[in-house]
């Protein structure tokens, strides 16, 4: 599936970290690789610009093919034109700002470089910093250099390593903020390497899950995180709502398909490809859980109707968390987040009892939790 | 003072340096990147002259340099005088014997070198040589300067393998260790006082130099 224009990598290695991953990002677009910590982001990134070498694999950008094991192709890094931004930023620090920048402008006439990389340095916002040494340059101020310098090289493909770790949090706000700015610009897929989901859904198009090496899933930030492929993915995005079940029928007239939980029935939108009696897991999205309000009925509150004894609520800020139990069996509580407001209004604490209706809409059906998916996914 | 001894021990010291330099420079930063298995044997046998005793190791030299030895015989032919008891044999043993002092400043240099550096010198589409002229080089500087310092000192202390492959022939290989013992041994302690005097000034300045060099570099670099 070699596209004319964009990336396509597919990589396979036992070792020294197993990777199976399988990727394509259009040009113009962001891709956010996400995972926990030693899940293969960073060595998929490496293989990418050449610095690493993947046991197999094939990596076509732009129409050239960068790698081939199988006819033997490995184009070196500096051959790939990629511009990478590492995690440590790895500014030349015996170099000027703007040194820096034409360290990665060599290939164009001697007389364009200075005016090319002066103009990289003013889109990027370091007009007046040209001269300056990395170490007299805040945090947000070397990213933004990384960037430039990784903008010179007129990459193929822009590489961000967890760019955005290594600063505080205003900071990063404000760099996520020029990123966004900044793309609409950036005609070449850019891969953004992240462990922060919440970064990922700000940023990218779309977001390519990862864990142990594996791509699990490729999709839109809100395809991810209401619809992952498997419990694993769920549990990677943070879903907490996962419940195991088994599909009581399906009623394809009125687009719904029925599921036996805990002795109850809970109705979500039609998914047939399950067959009755098939046990699937199902979750729910934490903000397609809507609270009954005690004096008067809720939108919606016909829906999947449920009540449960809350039996944690914990105050974070403005927002209160509650972990609702639904019959006797509590190993399967929902979470669910309120404005703390309303939690103190309808004086929902501890031991009191709660109605909530769950959208079928929202309710999204998967494969039955493998044994261990649980453990692994959170380890 | 014997001035002639002095000038031959800086001209030992300065022609040693100089081929040691790109010899020590390439050789450091393979050792400092390279993951070739038998690594620890190849770093063992460069690091031998700083634990084997000069005389030993002035001997084998001796053996080498001999016209019994074909190194001996083919500098014979070539140049139509044996390696032995000559400047150019001084010069030769002189270079094996600091390869561990140059090499091994150098080589911790490098490896100081974040990984990322390289990297993204090779991503900025740097050529090898220019990664290394542009970036390792400027950044691996006070190492190489420490182990060019080092090389020179050590050259003009050497007393024992000096002695072994020169002797000790006036402006041919008489250095200033060599002329310090003399000295010592026709009791003319007053000379030997001096010319130790004018060594230890020369090492002082060499060696403060040098760590001004290296602290005004690093404070550039940090």
């Amino acid at each position: 599936m070699t596209e004319a224009k964009g990336l396509t990598v597919r990589i396979e290695q036992e070792q020294p970290i197993p990777l199976d991953i399988d990727l394509a990002a259009r040009p113009g677009e962001i891709l956010a690789i996400v995972g926990p910590s030693g899940s293969g982001k960073s060595t998929t990134l490496r293989a990418i610009a050449g610095l690493d070498k993947p046991q197999s694999g094939h990596i076509v950008c732009n129409g050239a093919t960068w790698l081939d094991t199988a006819t033997g192709i490995d184009l070196a890094a500096r051959q790939r034109r990629v511009g990478l931004v590492f995690q440590s930023y790895a500014l030349f620090p015996h170099l000027t700002t703007l040194e820096n920048v034409l360290e990665a402008l060599q290939d164009r006439p001697a007389e364009s470089r200075r005016d090319e990389a002066l103009a990289l340095l003013a889109r990027i916002r370091l007009e007046g910093l040209e001269d300056r040494l990395p170490r007299q340059l805040s945090g947000g101020q070397q990213q933004r250099v990384a960037v430039a310098r990784a903008l010179a090289r007129r990459p193929d493909v822009l590489l961000l390593d967890e760019p955005f770790s290594a600063v505080d949090r205003v900071t990063r706000q404000r760099l996520q903020h020029e990123l966004a700015e900044l793309r609409h610009d950036l005609p070449m897929p850019v891969l953004l390497v992240t462990h922060d989901l919440d970064e990922a859904a700000r940023l990218a198009d779309r977001i390519c899950v990862i864990h142990r090496g594996r791509s699990l899933q490729t999709a839109s930030p809100e395809a991810v995180m209401t619809r992952p492929v498997s419990p694993l993915v769920a549990r990677l995005v943070n879903l907490r709502n996962v419940f195991s079940g088994s599909v009581a029928g399906h009623r394809a007239d009125a687009g719904v398909t029925s599921l036996e939980w805990q002795g109850r029935t809970i109705e979500a939108a039609l998914s047939d490809e399950f067959k009755p009696g098939e046990p699937v897991t199902w979750c729910i999205p934490a903000d397609s859980i809507i609270v009954h309000r005690r004096d008067r009925p809720s939108q919606g509150e016909r829906e999947n109707p449920l009540s449960g004894i809350v039996r944690e609520a914990v105050r974070l800020g403005e927002t209160t968390a509650l972990v609702v139990v639904v019959g006797d069996d509590d190993r399967e509580p929902f979470h669910l987040a309120i404005p703390t407001h309303v939690a103190r209004r309808n004086g929902i604490e501890v031991g009191a009892e709660i109605g909530f209706s769950i959208r079928t809409e929202a309710v999204h059906l998967m494969p039955p939790d493998p044994d261990g998916a649980e453990q692994s996914a959170t380890d | 003072m014997d001035w002639e001894a002095l000038w031959l021990s800086v001209r030992l010291g300065a022609l040693t340096v100089l081929i040691l330099l790109p010899v020590a420079v390439l050789a450091g930063r393979w050792l400092a990147v390279t993951r070739v298995s038998g690594k620890s044997l190849i770093e063992a046998s460069l690091a031998l002259p700083i634990v084997l005793p000069p005389t030993v190791l002035g001997l084998y030299l001796l053996v080498a340099f001999g016209a019994g030895s074909w190194v001996g015989r083919l500098w014979q032919e070539l140049f139509g005088h044996t390696l032995v008891f000559t400047f150019e044999g001084l010069l030769i043993a002189s270079v094996i014997v600091n390869i561990p002092f140059a090499v091994q400043p150098i080589q911790r240099a490098f490896e100081a070198i974040s990984p990322d550096l390289r990297e993204a010198a090779a991503c900025c589409g740097l050529s090898k040589w220019r990664s290394l002229w542009r970036i390792e080089l400027p950044l691996a500087w006070p190492g190489i300067l420490t182990g060019m310092v080092l090389t020179f000192a050590h050259t003009l202390g050497e007393f024992g393998v000096v002695l072994m492959v020169g002797g000790s022939i006036p402006g041919e290989t008489r250095t200033i260790s060599i002329a310090i013992y003399d000295r010592v041994q026709a009791f003319d302690n007053e000379s030997a006082g001096l010319m130790a005097g004018v060594l230890l000034l020369i090492s002082m300045v060499t060696i403060a130099l040098s760590y001004l060099f290296t602290h005004r570099l690093g404070r550039r670099h940090d």
